[in-house]
Order: C-alpha cells, then sequence, then structure tokens
C-alpha cells in the first residue's frame, strides 16, 4: 500500500495514553494507513482505542532529551531513561476529543507525528478510508441511499399537477453541485432552466424544495443572481419564479445577506432580484453570518470550552465574543420568518444567499423540521439532510476539512452543517417529545460529516460522488444509522407525533450552550447521559409492562420497543 | 380595611407583562384585605388574575396619559403587572391604598393570621409537629458519645436568635458555652449543623468572633479545642470564614474579625469570599432587568447576565458548600463556618454542605427539613430579608434566593439526583415571601414563640407535602448511583445558567412548552399501575389454576400511551424586529402562581386552558395588514 511510505515507525511500545474521562492506559500505540491503534497492556484490561486518523485535526509534538522527566509510572522512568529521551504528542480532534501520547524515545515521536501529519489529511479522495472500510455486517451491494429525488417526487403525488421533474442536469453540465434531477414549474422547459442556469451564480437555478401540503406554497431555493454591476436581468428567471407563484399574489424572496452585502455582491458579478423585474416577489433581507467568519466563531468558542478558568466573567464574555449562540439565534429565527411566509402568511418562498450551498440549505432544512411532521421521524430526518445538504450539493469535503483546534490557514471551512445540527438540538430541547431522532444522533451526524467510515458526507457534491464511485465503493451512513441496533440508541423514546408546526422560540434565554457536544469531554455530561438512558429505560420498562399486562396492546409496546 | 380607599374599579386595563402578554385584557379590579383581584370582562373567558398584597414588591405611578393613568405592580417572585384605570382619581386612591396594602407596618397584618384554611385546631397544631428536627439529629445519629445536646440556650438565655436546643461537643461545658458566646457576635456560639457519620467530622456554625485586632477567649478557644477533639481521627478543624478577607479584616477595625490562628492551636483558616447583602441586592436587581429585557439580542443578553455578576455569587456560594463537603467527605476534617453574624452566608454555605454531604437532604421531606434546620431554626431574618413588614430596605437581600438557586443549579446537573424538581423550588421560593403560612414569618425562634404563631398560623411544610405528587422528580430513583453519597458537582464556570424558570417570567407564560417531567411522570404511574394489575393477574391465574382466563374480560384499560401536553398552536415569538407594539394576543398564560385564594383551590385557575388565537403576521413595512 502506498501508504507504508509515510509510515517509518509502525508500533511503539510502552506508550502512556491520556485520554479525557478515563484514567491514563500503557500499552502499544500502532499506526496504520487510516488509524491510530492502542491497546491497552495493564494487566485486566484490554481497552483498545481505535481512532480514524481523519478526525485528527490537529497535533502538537513536544520532545526533549531527558533525564529529568517525571513519568506517571516508575518503571516508566527507567525505560525513558535507557532510550535517553521521549516525546509527547497531543492529538486534537475534529470531535473536540484531545487525546495525549508519551512515546519513549525521541525519533519514534517524532516519525508518529510526521506520519499522523501526513495521513490525516490526504488530499486524494480515493484514498480515504470510506473506499478501504467493509464491515462484515454490511456488503456493497446494499441499497445505497434512502431516497432519490426521482422517487422524493413520484411519492409526493401532489406535485404532480403544476411541477415535473426535470433531468436537464443528467450530465451535470448544467450545474456541476446539482443533482441528475430537479423539480421544476411544469411550465418551464429544459432549454428555459439552461438559460437560467447561465443567470445563476454556478448554475444553481431555482429549483422545489419543499411543498407544504396544507396550503400547496413552496420554497424554493436558488444561488445569486448574477445581475453584475450594469444590472443585467434575465427573461427566463423571472418566467421561471413567475410560474412559481401562478395563482397566488405574490411571493417572498428571503436573501440571507444584509442589503448592503447584496448591492456589493453586483461589483463582483452578483446582485439581487430587483423590485422592477420581480415585480410580484417582496425580498427580506436577513444577514446571517457564513464561511470564515462562521469558521472563527467555533474557533472562539471551543478555545473558551476548553479553558480551564475558575471566573465567571471571563467564560461569559468568552461565550458572548465567541458569537456562536447569536449565528444560532439568526438562524433559528431566520428559518421562523422562512415558516412563517409559508405556514402563516401562505406565499411561496424562494430562498438564496450567494453561493446557495451553505445558509440557503441551512434554513430551508430548519423551516422544514418546523412546518412538516414528516421530517421529524429519525428517517424522514435522516431523508431530509440527504436531499437537502447530500444531494444539494453542500460542499462537506470543503467544508469540514479542519475544525476549530487547526493551525492550517483556513480556505474553505466552515461549520455550516454544524451550526444546522446546533439549532436542531435547540429545537430538540424546546420541543423534546416532538423530533424522533435523540441527541446521540445529532453527536454522531457531527463526527460523521467531518471523520467517517462511510461514504455518505465524501465529496462536495453528487458529480463527484459519481466520479469516484462513491455508490459502489463506499458505505452508506444513514443506512447504517437505521439498523435496529442503531435505531434503538438514535431514536426519542419520548417521541410523540405532532401535526403542529413547532415554532421555536429565540429569546436569548431560551437559547443554550450545546453541552453535549461541546462540553462532550467533560465528566458532567456523563450525568446528563445518565438521565436520557433512565428516560430511555423507564418509556421501555413501561412498553414492557403494557405488553405483559395486555396482550390487545401488543402491536404499540413493539413500537415503543423498537423506537 | 381602612386602607382600601377604593375597592372596585370597572373598565381597567390589565397587563401581565412578565407573562410576555401583548395586549391589556379589560376587566374590573377589585381590592380585598389581602389581594388584588383582576376579573376579564371578556364573557368567555373570565379569567381572574389573583395577587397577594404582601407579594408585591413595589407599586409605581407612571404620569398620566390620555387613555387613563398607570400603575405598575412589580411581584417579589418577578412578574409585572400593568394596570391602567381610565379616571386618575381612582388609579390615585388604588396607588396609595396599594402602596399601604404592600407594606404592612405591623405582624398582625399579614396574610397569614387571617388565611384560615378549613382545618380544625387538632389538625393545625399536627401541620406543626409534621417538622420534627429530633428526629432528624437522631438520623444523623445523634447524640453520641462525642455530641451532646445542650440546655445552655433554654429559654434564650445565651442567644436570643438561636433555637433552644442546640448540638455541641461533649467536652464543651456550660461555663465554656456561655464564654464562648459572650466573644462570638450576637452570643452565636459554635454549634453543630451536620454530623457525617461515615467520617465522624461535623459542620458546625457560629458568627465572627470578637477579636479586634488582638482580642482573645479562653473559652472559645477551648470551644474551637472540643470541636476538634469531637472528631476522634483528626487533629485540626477548618476554620471557614465565608466573606472575602479583605471585609473579614475590615471587621477587625470595630473590634470583630476573624480567629487569630497564633491564638487557637490546631485551625485552619479558609476565606472563600461570598460578597455581602448589599452586593447580592444590587447584583439581584441587574439579573432581574436581565429577565425584564424585551427583546435582547444574544449579546445584550450575555452582557447584562456577566454585569450583574449574579451566575459568579452563585458559583462562591456553591463552592463554599463544595469545600465544606471535600473536607468533610474526604478528608474526614470537621469545619466550623461562619460569616459576620452567621446568619447570611454562614446558613447558605452549610445548607449547600448538607446537600453535598447527605442524598436525604435531596428527597422532599429532606429538603423541607435542611430548611427548617439551617434556617428558620438557626435564626436566619426572614422578616427583614424578605420584606415582610415595612422596615430598612438595606436589610432585604435574597439570600435563601441565593441557596434555593445553588439547589436548582445541582438538579440541573445532575438530573437524577433530586426526588423534587423545579416546581417545588418556585413554591419554596414563592412561600418564602408570601407571608401565607407561619413558617417564615419573624427572624428567629424566640420571636416565632413570642408571637404564637403555632397558635396563630399554618405551618407550610404539610401543605408542600401534601401536593407531593406535583413536585416530584420522574427520573428520581433513589437507588441510583447519581442519587447517593456525596454529590461532587463541577464548578467550572460553563456549569452555571440563568434560572430561567425564575427570572424569566416572559419566555415561561409562553404557551406551555413539551415538558418531558410531565410525560415521565405519567409513564412512571402507568408503569406502577401496570405493574399491581400484573401482579394481580398472576395471582389470579394462581387461584384459577389452569382455568382458561379471559385477558379481554379483565383488562379494560387504557394502554394507549400518556398523551404529552399539547403544542401551542402558533408562535408566541415573531422572527421580525418589533418596532411598534402589536396589535396581537398571544393565549392567556397557563401558569398562575399565588393564586392563594382562601378556601378556593388553584387548581381551576391553573386551569386556564389555552385558547389558540391567530396571531397576526408581523414583519417589517407594514408588510402584512392583516
Amino acid at each position: 500500500m502506498e501508504f507504508s511510505e509515510h509510515i517509518k515507525t509502525a508500533n511503539v511500545e510502552d506508550v502512556v495514553l491520556r485520554q479525557p474521562l478515563h484514567p491514563p492506559g500503557r500499552g502499544t500505540l500502532c499506526i496504520t494507513g487510516h488509524h491510530l491503534l492502542f491497546s491497552d497492556r495493564e494487566e485486566g484490561s484490554c481497552r483498545q482505542v481505535l481512532l480514524l486518523l481523519r478526525n485528527i485535526d490537529a497535533i502538537e509534538k513536544s520532545v526533549e532529551n531527558l533525564l529529568t522527566c517525571s513519568g506517571l509510572f516508575s518503571n516508566a522512568g527507567l525505560s525513558q531513561r535507557l532510550s535517553g529521551s521521549s516525546g509527547t504528542i497531543t492529538i486534537k480532534c475534529k470531535d473536540l476529543r484531545v487525546l495525549q501520547l508519551d512515546i519513549p524515545g525521541m525519533e519514534e515521536c517524532l516519525n508518529i507525528a510526521r506520519s499522523i501529519e501526513t495521513l490525516s489529511c490526504l488530499d486524494s479522495m480515493s484514498e480515504l478510508y470510506p473506499f478501504f472500510y467493509r464491515p462484515s455486517s454490511a456488503s456493497l451491494r446494499d441499497q445505497w441511499g434512502l431516497s432519490s429525488l426521482e422517487r422524493h417526487y413520484s411519492q409526493m403525488k401532489e406535485l404532480h399537477d403544476r411541477w415535473r421533474l426535470s433531468t436537464v442536469n443528467r450530465d451535470f453540465s448544467v450545474c456541476p453541485s446539482y443533482p441528475q434531477a430537479v423539480i421544476v414549474p411544469k411550465s418551464t422547459d429544459d432549454d428555459m432552466l439552461e438559460k437560467v442556469a447561465k443567470f445563476r451564480q454556478g448554475g444553481r437555478f431555482p429549483v422545489l424544495c419543499y411543498y407544504h401540503k396544507k396550503n400547496g406554497m413552496v420554497i424554493m431555493r436558488s444561488s445569486q443572481p448574477l445581475t453584475g454591476a450594469n444590472r443585467k436581468h434575465c427573461r427566463e428567471d423571472e418566467q421561471l419564479l413567475q410560474a412559481v407563484i401562478d395563482g397566488s399574489d405574490k411571493g417572498y424572496i428571503i436573501d440571507t445577506r444584509s442589503s448592503q452585502q447584496a448591492l456589493q455582491a453586483r461589483m463582483t458579478g452578483g446582485g439581487l432580484e430587483s423590485k422592477s423585474c420581480y415585480s410580484s416577489w417582496k425580498r427580506l433581507q436577513r444577514q446571517m453570518e457564513r464561511g470564515k467568519a462562521l469558521q472563527e466563531s467555533l474557533i472562539k468558542l471551543v478555545e473558551a470550552c476548553g479553558e480551564e478558568s475558575n471566573n465567571m466573567d471571563r467564560w461569559l464574555s468568552k461565550l458572548e465574543n465567541s458569537k456562536w449562540l447569536s449565528h444560532v439565534q439568526t438562524a433559528l429565527s431566520t428559518a421562523g420568518l422562512l415558516a412563517e411566509c409559508v405556514e402563516r402568511d401562505g406565499h411561496s418562498v424562494l430562498v438564496h444567499g450567494s453561493e446557495g450551498t451553505d445558509s440557503t440549505l441551512l434554513i430551508s432544512t430548519l423551516a422544514q423540521l418546523i412546518m412538516d411532521p414528516s421530517c421529524r421521524t429519525l428517517e424522514g430526518f435522516l431523508t431530509l439532510l440527504e436531499r437537502e445538504w447530500v444531494q444539494a450539493g453542500h460542499p462537506f469535503q470543503q467544508r469540514c476539512a479542519h475544525s476549530a483546534h487547526s493551525h492550517a490557514r483556513l480556505q474553505q471551512e466552515s461549520p455550516v452543517f454544524l451550526l444546522l445540527l446546533d439549532c436542531v438540538w435547540q429545537l430538540w430541547r424546546q420541543f423534546p417529545l416532538a423530533l424522533g431522532f435523540s441527541e446521540a444522533l445529532l453527536l454522531r451526524l457531527a463526527t460523521e460529516a467531518y471523520a467517517s467510515d462511510y461514504g455518505t458526507f465524501l465529496g462536495n457534491n453528487q458529480q463527484e460522488r459519481c466520479a469516484l464511485g462513491v455508490k459502489e465503493n463506499t458505505h452508506c451512513l444513514f443506512q447504517a444509522l437505521l439498523r435496529p441496533r442503531e435505531r434503538d440508541c438514535y431514536s426519542n423514546p419520548l417521541y410523540e407525533h405532532t401535526e403542529l408546526a413547532i415554532w421555536p422560540s429565540v429569546y436569548p434565554q431560551s437559547l443554550q450552550l450545546w453541552r453535549g457536544f461541546f462540553l462532550r469531554w467533560t465528566p458532567q455530561t456523563h450525568h446528563l447521559e445518565e438521565a436520557q438512558e433512565e428516560i430511555r429505560n423507564m418509556v421501555i420498562e413501561w412498553g414492557k409492562l403494557a405488553l405483559s399486562s395486555c396482550p390487545a396492546s401488543t402491536r404499540r409496546s413493539e413500537d415503543v420497543q423498537n423506537m | 380595611m381602612e386602607h382600601i380607599r377604593t375597592p372596585k374599579v370597572e373598565n381597567v386595563r390589565l397587563l401581565d407583562r412578565s407573562s410576555g402578554q401583548r395586549k391589556a385584557s379589560i376587566g374590573t379590579l377589585y381590592l380585598s384585605a389581602t389581594h388584588t383581584i383582576f376579573v376579564e370582562n371578556n364573557p368567555e373567558t373570565r379569567k381572574e388574575s389573583w395577587v397577594l398584597h404582601s407579594m408585591v414588591s413595589s407599586v409605581e405611578r407612571t404620569p398620566t396619559i390620555p387613555a387613563g393613568s398607570q400603575v405598575i405592580l412589580r411581584c417579589k417572585d418577578f412578574r409585572v403587572f400593568q394596570i391602567l384605570v381610565p379616571q386618575e382619581r381612582d388609579c390615585l386612591d388604588v396607588h396609595t391604598s396599594l402602596v399601604r396594602l404592600s407594606r404592612p407596618e405591623k405582624y398582625s397584618e399579614l396574610y397569614c393570621l387571617s388565611f384560615n384554611p378549613n382545618v380544625n385546631k387538632e389538625e393545625r397544631q399536627e401541620s406543626w409537629s409534621f417538622m420534627d428536627l429530633t428526629a432528624d439529629y437522631k438520623r444523623m445519629g445523634l447524640p453520641n458519645n462525642l455530641w451532646v445536646s445542650t440546655a445552655a440556650n433554654s429559654e434564650y438565655r445565651v442567644c436570643e436568635t438561636y433555637p433552644s436546643e442546640l448540638f455541641v461537643p461533649k467536652s464543651a461545658t456550660p461555663p465554656i458555652i456561655v464564654g464562648s458566646a459572650r466573644f462570638r457576635s450576637r452570643g452565636r456560639f459554635p454549634a453543630l449543623s451536620y454530623f457525617h457519620q461515615d467520617t465522624l467530622a461535623a459542620v458546625c456554625r457560629c458568627s465572627q468572633p470578637l477579636s479586634g485586632f488582638s482580642g482573645r477567649c479562653q473559652e472559645d478557644e477551648a470551644m474551637l479545642q472540643a470541636l476538634m477533639k469531637a472528631n476522634p481521627g483528626s487533629d485540626y478543624i477548618y476554620v471557614v470564614d465565608t466573606r472575602p478577607k479583605l471585609n473579614a479584616m475590615a471587621n477587625r477595625a470595630a473590634g470583630k474579625g476573624y480567629e487569630n490562628e497564633d491564638h487557637y492551636t490546631n485551625i485552619k483558616l479558609h476565606f472563600i469570599g461570598i460578597e455581602n447583602i448589599h452586593v447580592m441586592r444590587s447584583s439581584q436587581q441587574k439579573i432581574i432587568d436581565v429577565g425584564e429585557m424585551r427583546f435582547p439580542s444574544m449579546t445584550d443578553f450575555l452582557y447584562g447576565l456577566e454585569n450583574s455578576g449574579w451566575l459568579k455569587h452563585i458559583k462562591a456560594i456553591l463552592d463554599a458548600g463544595l469545600f465544606i463537603a471535600r473536607a468533610v467527605a474526604d478528608e474526614g476534617i470537621s469545619v466550623l463556618v461562619h460569616c459576620s453574624d452567621g446568619w447570611d452566608r454562614t446558613a447558605q454555605a452549610c445548607s449547600v454542605a448538607s446537600i453535598l454531604l447527605d442524598p436525604y437532604y435531596r428527597t422532599i421531606r429532606g429538603l423541607m427539613v435542611l430548611i427548617e434546620r439551617d434556617w428558620v431554626s438557626f435564626g436566619h431574618k426572614f422578616s427583614h430579608r424578605y420584606g415582610h413588614l415595612d422596615g430598612d430596605p438595606k436589610e432585604v437581600s435574597p439570600v435563601i434566593d441565593q441557596f434555593v438557586e445553588c439547589v436548582w443549579q445541582l438538579s440541573e446537573q445532575f438530573p437524577c439526583a433530586f426526588e423534587f424538581n423545579e416546581r417545588f423550588l418556585v413554591a419554596i421560593h414563592t412561600h418564602i415571601y408570601s407571608c401565607q403560612y407561619g413558617t417564615f414569618l419573624g427572624n428567629c425562634q424566640k420571636e416565632r414563640r413570642d408571637m404564637r404563631l403555632g397558635e396563630r398560623t399554618h405551618s407550610v411544610w404539610p401543605e408542600l407535602w401534601k401536593e407531593r405528587a406535583q413536585y416530584t422528580n420522574p427520573l428520581y430513583r433513589a437507588e441510583q448511583s447519581q442519587s447517593q453519597g456525596v454529590l461532587r458537582p463541577n464548578t467550572t464556570p460553563y456549569c452555571f445558567k440563568m434560572w430561567k424558570g425564575l427570572y424569566n417570567h416572559a419566555e415561561k407564560s409562553t404557551p406551555p412548552r413539551q415538558s418531558p417531567a410531565d410525560f415521565l411522570s405519567t409513564v412512571r404511574e402507568e408503569s406502577q399501575q401496570l405493574e399491581e394489575e400484573l401482579a394481580n393477574q398472576q395471582e389470579r391465574i394462581a387461584a384459577l389454576n389452569g382455568e382458561p382466563i379471559t385477558w379481554e374480560k379483565v383488562l379494560r384499560r387504557r394502554t394507549s400511551r400518556p398523551r404529552p401536553p399539547p403544542l401551542r398552536a402558533g408562535p408566541a415569538v415573531f422572527y421580525t424586529d418589533p418596532t411598534s407594539s402589536p396589535a396581537q394576543e398571544p393565549p392567556p398564560p397557563r401558569r398562575i402562581s399565588l393564586c392563594s385564594r382562601p378556601g378556593v383551590g388553584s387548581r381551576r385557575l391553573l386551569h386556564c386552558c389555552l385558547r389558540g388565537q391567530r396571531p397576526l403576521l408581523w414583519l417589517e413595512g407594514g408588510l402584512f395588514l392583516q
């Protein structure tokens, strides 16, 4: 394997591993092309730690030629003295865990560090672990993915009157970041779509992303129009949007930039829908932070959480200064506005920012969770993520290349997906009975988006995934999460279906730091997990009792247990 | 009665600002001797709001506007009511009456002395014997060969503010006690608060010594020596001074101060740095303001929270309790706690330590016992601190509020460790201020005895105990690891958050959020029923011995899942920036606390159901003109 050239030292004995929530352990460290494997050699313990190298965000190494080292174990001091040197590698993971390895031997330490540095950020996607992961429990021939737009369309009979499935993008030539099939108004033909695509950044012409069954209104999404400085316009684009609100008096355009940002975008070829050309559309500008600012916000927050300071004022001012919770607030209230327009005001909405691959997806997803009960089950939520993030072309590869610890120069990194999960968690906390999945699912997704055994989040869009043969050569995360055992752990025992919309409160007092994620590796999170476990047990116990004392209720109780 | 200038005003508009209500409701305002009552005109709802006069913390009259004159009522449970009276003269009358009624001058004017639930004399007496502190000492294993009950303070001879029965080390003779009391501020000599049976270490409390710069007292030194000797395993004790060191030093100039380590052998002095009542008072005012902010940005909110310093103070108290608990449980060292007078910060630190040390105090009954012991019986100045009577505003301070909040913060960190829920804590908080029961009246046991409160009022504890079903935390299991042993909380700043349920009514009363706790309580209740039923069935099967069983007949019980509370029908929050007062009314608040209406249960008011009105959309620029 070509990875071997990056591995100078594959095995080191007598390594001490320190990790949160566990006592330090001594054992053997082993590095492979994709993993760091530590196996405990303490008596009576057979603990193994398997860490995906891709999960490593940054490492710090320090080596010393020592005679002064105060080892944790007395015999450690001895062996270190014999080799005359040792080193320490601090590993900071993308899931915010921090590990420390004390490695005897300076050279071994440096070799290991170098291997980690190289192997944790391989550029070539086809070398990533998902292409090598072959669990015995699954076969590559298993179904990949949960749904497709074709299937989604054929299931949504209500759509068929006014909407059609277009395959204008079947070879990804019209819009490289869109899937092969999209849903558009029936009255627009493919030629028109091609023209509209030329008028929208990255070819992301307006497509349907949500149909509100209660009133037939829709959410469309796209990228910004390329009006440019000389205010170009595009008749086909106008016609397409007119076709969207056909029969209704008006529609809204929610632009996730401030008015000023939108106007400035003209200088670089972008722009916004002018009133004169889109007379029946009312534009609402809602500034949402994106890109680098969001990444920096995450970095600041993680830094604040990692600080062991005992000073309350300092913590609160750092929390404020990170602005992360402000971003959560903005995202939820913009999504609330979007849902308000559709559900309460009864009008269709077009959402876009500039590229239409980040904040656009964020608020359209949240709005669907707020309005649509079918998105709130475990399957429903995963299907929503598949449709609105994976297939809709959120560039996971670029956005999740690094997380909060990395010292690498920021390029395209931005924790938009993490922000989504945080917002969903806020919804979950405010409506503990309305969502069919658990916090554990959100945590799992937060980890998998950055480093995964599965191919689901590989690549930036469907085109790249097709080229790499992701479907043929990797396993699907969403399918794996729905297997019975996983389903048990990722479903919400309290879930109770409700048809009503769940309107989140966006008062600052109602929004909280997502402890489960940001303070995941601290002991008190453990108490909260215990509470969740207790809830699960109570409900299961209740289900069993209901089952055993009343055979007639068998089916319902099974439902409970299968949740 | 003579204070009520006008008993009834019609066509009054009332706005419950703290509930996030946006549009005033029109109705009639009544002033009774004990309550302000507002009845809505709307014939469909006829909603009533009751506000106890003793819950009113301030009454403010704002300048007259064309629509009438306005009175703003701020309550001690942080609710705010705006009352608009059409006639200025009526308004003046209402204001003057309320100002007087909300500031009773004599104990005899207080609600508990007129509050007369339908019970006979025996029942009332029984209600007072519900709380038995001797039983609690017995539970700790006292008296034993180390600690004994002393009669030194019978008839409150040595210390007026202490209870008559106290536990002291066996070797502390009456002369030592009396001598030590003379050397301690207000005679509050070292006495036992909690005895930890596992380590034989004890938590004791007293007031500051009158040492000045060089004063000393043999008996006091002997007293501390006796404390140490009462813990056979140790050769020193901790003396925890809960004040900031600077404050303690300043007190020396006034002839008070702290123990000189040169004079007392075998003590280790430790300063904690909890601020004084004046700092706490102004800090709480700031956090109330944060809770009242109408549309704060995240930055405003977090800045306000930081600026109030409130969480910092809560953390300091929890840190004090944790220090004591660790000393007692981990090191096995006894601790003597004091502040200045030994009735505010000392009570906080000791009671938090007890909560951490002993799982019993994490139960419903246990928390009552703890408050009775460390606060009521040890002479915390309830009437002064919580403004029961019109008096010196500088004496008012949210001391026990902070203790209650510490318990809440702990329960957030250990969701399965407490038998009670947030409602129980809020109920206790309310009754401390309400003066509906005699339990928290007066400033010490002697005062309560002199007022014969036991004969003239009722005790709050049995009332809370009766209602315990609604105060139970469904996640609590006594046998669980979280519920047992010493609680070791993390006190890193990120573990603290604002207690929304207490300070932020605006959010609380937006239509009911889904409550997993209520849901789980139902689940648990039903599980128990099912278990019983199952046992019954098995018995029957055994009895029938092989006969065919007709399940259908036997089981006629509900087996569907318990219903969760209904979701509200529309958004209570608007995702746009508000600029003027919207013409929209959210459903009425469901929670009406303190509707302590004599004779009639509060249940009826709790059942005010939600009438989901369709709110108007309200976006910028008058876009939605619905």
